[in-house]
């Protein structure tokens, strides 16, 4: 039981990450769709320079600089451009991915550094909690900090607060003085690079090595998990878990029914789908309603002025 | 302190917007900003606020020369914009709409901002539930918020644009008092309007703004008709109050039951005659879209029945009203009217009943062409939606609508139009009126209730209130009655 539990809290970990880069770069108002290549170009880089430089940390970076470059072109792209985001986050999804299976070629099946286990001394010797939580490595508690500090700049802090604005309305926020164009290229870039950890977190830590379906669907998953997270870094979290619950449980059950082996792999993908429909219900929005403390949490919103261009006119 | 405006330029294209703009406004002043729409005036308020860069001229505030990049520049000077549709965030609350964007530490301490909140808005006499959603707020209120965030903020001068479109009676008593107490408090408040009678009842002195360039200066009073001169160029008569006998009955409703979202009349008894104008007031979200949606076939009746020219409709669709010749031209002219980004010869095409499946183009722009010279609109056969002013796409929704309608639903007809293009939109409708068909409206604007309907419909509440034929009443007993009160 603690060893399963352990292991889901590890198995999500890059998808928080990644997941509250995507959240940051949405509630500022611009979509990177980019994952699904983002994800598998910095974890197949994080691999090839980790692999040549002997050090996982460097592969880190560079993955984090891989994910913040393919973020900067589609901000770039749609802030001084004018183009479309969705379009471009699917071209450099597609182009990333066939960049990755070309570049990655020759890494498959190599051994490279990986990240080392770190239990932090006491806390992991509580019962239970101490296991499950405290007996990782500096990626699974990277993961917790991003959840806290990303909830705690969006609802606790003045930037935070302006964040939101941009991403609502941000002729509104730029009455007021904020710089949205600015401001959203850099939270892009921001977002991007979280994106390029959790790659890195996938080949250096969770899976170890370079294969093409290392991060496969994780991308697309990540996208689903934001939206399913209604924008609200806690409840983002809560989805990544669920998923992550969803696979290990996947995994394990292939030894109990191993006549649906093939079939329980894929089996988080429609529940995912059957959670989004369940988010979005009436049911679920009149719960909202009746507990206004908890409006951020329950609401399914989206950032109203997400995937738009900003002009001055 | 006084404000200056030296031979301000901007050209947008070929358009001169602001073509040397110079005027002076003093402190304490209350300075209407007169002009028709597209005249130049929120070009100019713009320039202001750090919307946009001048391409030439300069702005000067307490003798020194202001240089204004961006709106953060206008508000570290002191100059504070409201713009028409106020500028909240709809889904965060009355306080985090009140931080968003003031200066301070990284922490964001809402206790402090909450005092804040409350001090500055209780100085100026306005009342905030600091965790109530801005979405709940009227406009009116979203306004009141708007303006406690800019004196918080240190603005010394006020730009209010069109500050009265979509609030209520008493909310425009209300904000007018406001704007007067803060003249008087030694600010400087620009208010920019094309409505004669509100720059009249307020206003210390006026600036007419025509095609760019300042035509008049005057300190109030000065005569409506000199006003009305220099705003359009030429002198524009009210039109006598004209009638015609009714006829028959085109729209009958029995006992409907009609509810949307926290709306809901009951039991509604209601018939309307043929050439008859029927003017629905109230305050905003009163009932009236509801009365209207419903006879649009856009909701149907819970009970009841109801039936144009004979034909039941009770339970039909939106396309079968239209059938029955039912015609609905909603307030949102741009989000619900037209399409955005298509041209006025394809509306015309969409709009037609040709169900040819090759389109004539040639013939479709001559005949755009045709309806462009017949409804005056400002615009080519290739002008999208979106380019044309609001009254010229009221005139578009106009020469949209089919010959032959037997009754016409038409939600605040003339909001936001300039004195000529409203004058227009009624010249057309009375002589549809003429023609038979019965004309149902909904409107903010006492006068052209009283104008134009032959009875008049009030809504409280969410229900009927009162219903007074237009020989029996008058603009303050209406003004008593959308209030929900009876006069005694």
């Amino acid at each position: 039981m603690e060893a399963t539990f352990n292991s889901i809290i590890a198995a999500a970990a890059p998808l928080i990450i990644a997941t509250m880069g995507e959240t940051i770069t949405e509630k500022s108002g611009v979509i990177n769709l980019s994952l699904e290549g983002s994800l598998r170009l910095s974890a197949m880089t994080a691999f090839a320079i980790a692999f040549w430089v002997g050090n996982a940390l460097v592969g880190f970076a560079a993955a984090a600089a891989v994910g913040a470059a393919i973020a900067a072109i589609i901000a770039f792209s749609s802030i001084r451009l004018k183009l479309n985001q969705i379009a471009v986050g699917f071209v450099l999804t597609l182009l990333a991915i066939e960049l990755a299976s070309f570049l990655g070629d020759s890494f498959v099946g190599e051994r490279g550094p990986r990240v080392p286990p770190l239990p932090i001394p006491i806390l992991s010797d509580i019962p239970f909690v101490g296991k499950v939580f405290f007996d990782h490595d500096l990626v699974v508690y990277f993961s917790y900090v991003a959840i806290f500090a990303t909830w705690w700049y969006f609802y606790r802090t003045r930037p935070g607060l302006n964040l939101q604005g941009i991403g609502e309305r941000p002729e509104a926020a730029f009455a007021r003085g904020i710089p949205v164009n600015m401001l959203r290229f850099w939270y892009t870039v921001l977002g991007g690079a979280m994106v390029g950890i959790a790659g890195a977190a996938y080949s250096l830590d969770v899976k170890l090595g370079w294969r093409e379906t290392l991060t496969l669907n994780l991308g697309w998953i990540a996208l689903a998990i934001v939206i399913f997270g209604g924008w609200h870094p806690l409840r983002v979290a809560f989805g990544a878990y669920l998923f992550g619950a969803l696979q290990v449980l996947a995994f394990q059950l292939q030894d109990v029914f191993p006549g649906v082996a093939q079939v329980l792999p894929i089996a988080p993908f429609p529940l995912m789908i059957l959670a989004l429909v369940f988010v979005y219900s009436d049911w679920f929005r009149r719960i909202g309603d009746r507990f206004p403390k908890m409006r951020n949490l329950l609401g399914s919103e989206a950032p109203a002025a997400m995937g738009t261009v900003f002009e001055r006119e | 302190m006084a404000l200056e405006i030296r031979d301000i330029h901007k050209r947008f294209g070929p358009v001169r917007a602001s073509d040397g703009v110079t005027f002076t406004v003093e402190e304490g002043s209350l300075h209407g900003i007169l002009g028709e729409n597209g005249a130049g005036k929120s070009t100019l308020m713009k320039i202001l606020s750090g919307f946009y860069e001048a391409d030439s001229g300069e702005v000067v505030l307490d003798g020194e020369v202001l240089h204004l990049r961006s709106p953060a520049d206008a508000i570290d000077a002191g100059i504070g914009m409201l713009h028409q549709d106020p500028l909240v965030f709809l889904p965060f609350t009355v306080l985090d709409n009140f931080a968003l964007g003031s200066p301070g530490s990284m922490r964001l301490d809402r206790k402090a901002a909450e005092a804040e909140l409350m001090r500055v808005s209780g100085e100026l006499g306005f009342e905030f539930d600091p965790e109530r959603l801005v979405r709940d707020l009227t406009v009116g209120e979203r306004q009141q918020l708007s303006i406690t965030r800019l004196l918080w903020l240190g603005a010394r001068v006020l730009i209010f644009d069109e500050p009265t479109t979509g609030i209520s009676a008493s909310q425009r008593i209300q904000l007018f008092d406001t704007l007067r107490t803060l003249a008087a408090g030694g600010m400087i408040v620009l208010f920019v309007s094309h409505k004669l009678e509100e720059v009249e009842a307020l206003c210390d002195s006026v600036t007419v703004i025509r095609r760019g360039k300042v035509v008049y200066e005057a300190e109030m009073p000065v005569a409506s008709e000199t006003l009305v001169e220099k705003m359009f160029g030429n002198v524009f008569v009210e039109e006598e109050r004209t009638t015609v006998p009714l006829g028959d009955a085109m729209l009958r409703v029995e006992a409907a039951t009609l509810s949307e979202g926290t709306t809901r009349i009951e039991g509604l008894d209601l018939g309307i005659a043929r050439s008859e104008v029927v003017g629905l007031a109230g305050l905003e979200g009163s009932g009236q879209r509801t009365l209207l949606r419903a006879c649009a076939g856009l909701i149907q009746p819970e009970s009841g029945s109801l039936s144009v020219d004979g034909i039941e409709l009770t339970r039909a669709s939106y396309r079968e009203h239209l059938a029955a010749g039912v015609h609905y031209l909603p307030a949102g002219r741009l989000e619900e009217g037209l399409v955005q980004g298509i041209s006025i010869a394809e509306h015309l095409v969409l709009a037609s009943d040709d169900t040819a499946f090759f389109v004539d183009w040639k013939a479709a722009d001559a005949r755009a062409g045709e309806e462009i010279d017949e409804y005056s609109i400002k615009g080519l056969p290739s002008s999208a939606a979106e380019e044309l002013s609001g009254g010229n796409q009221q005139r578009l929704l106009l020469a949209m609508i089919p010959d032959e309608v037997k009754l016409l639903l038409l939600e605040h007809p003339t909001r936001g139009l300039d004195v000529e293009s409203a004058a227009f939109v009624w010249t057309r409708l009375l002589e549809r009126r003429n023609h038979g068909t019965a004309t149902v409206f909904a409107s903010a604007d006492l006068d052209e209730l009283l104008n134009y309907s032959d009875r008049i419909i009030v809504f409280f509440a969410g229900s009927v209130f009162a219903i007074r034929t237009a020989a029996e009443i008058d603009g303050e007993e209406l003004g008593y009655l959308i209030g929900g009160k009876v006069r005694a």
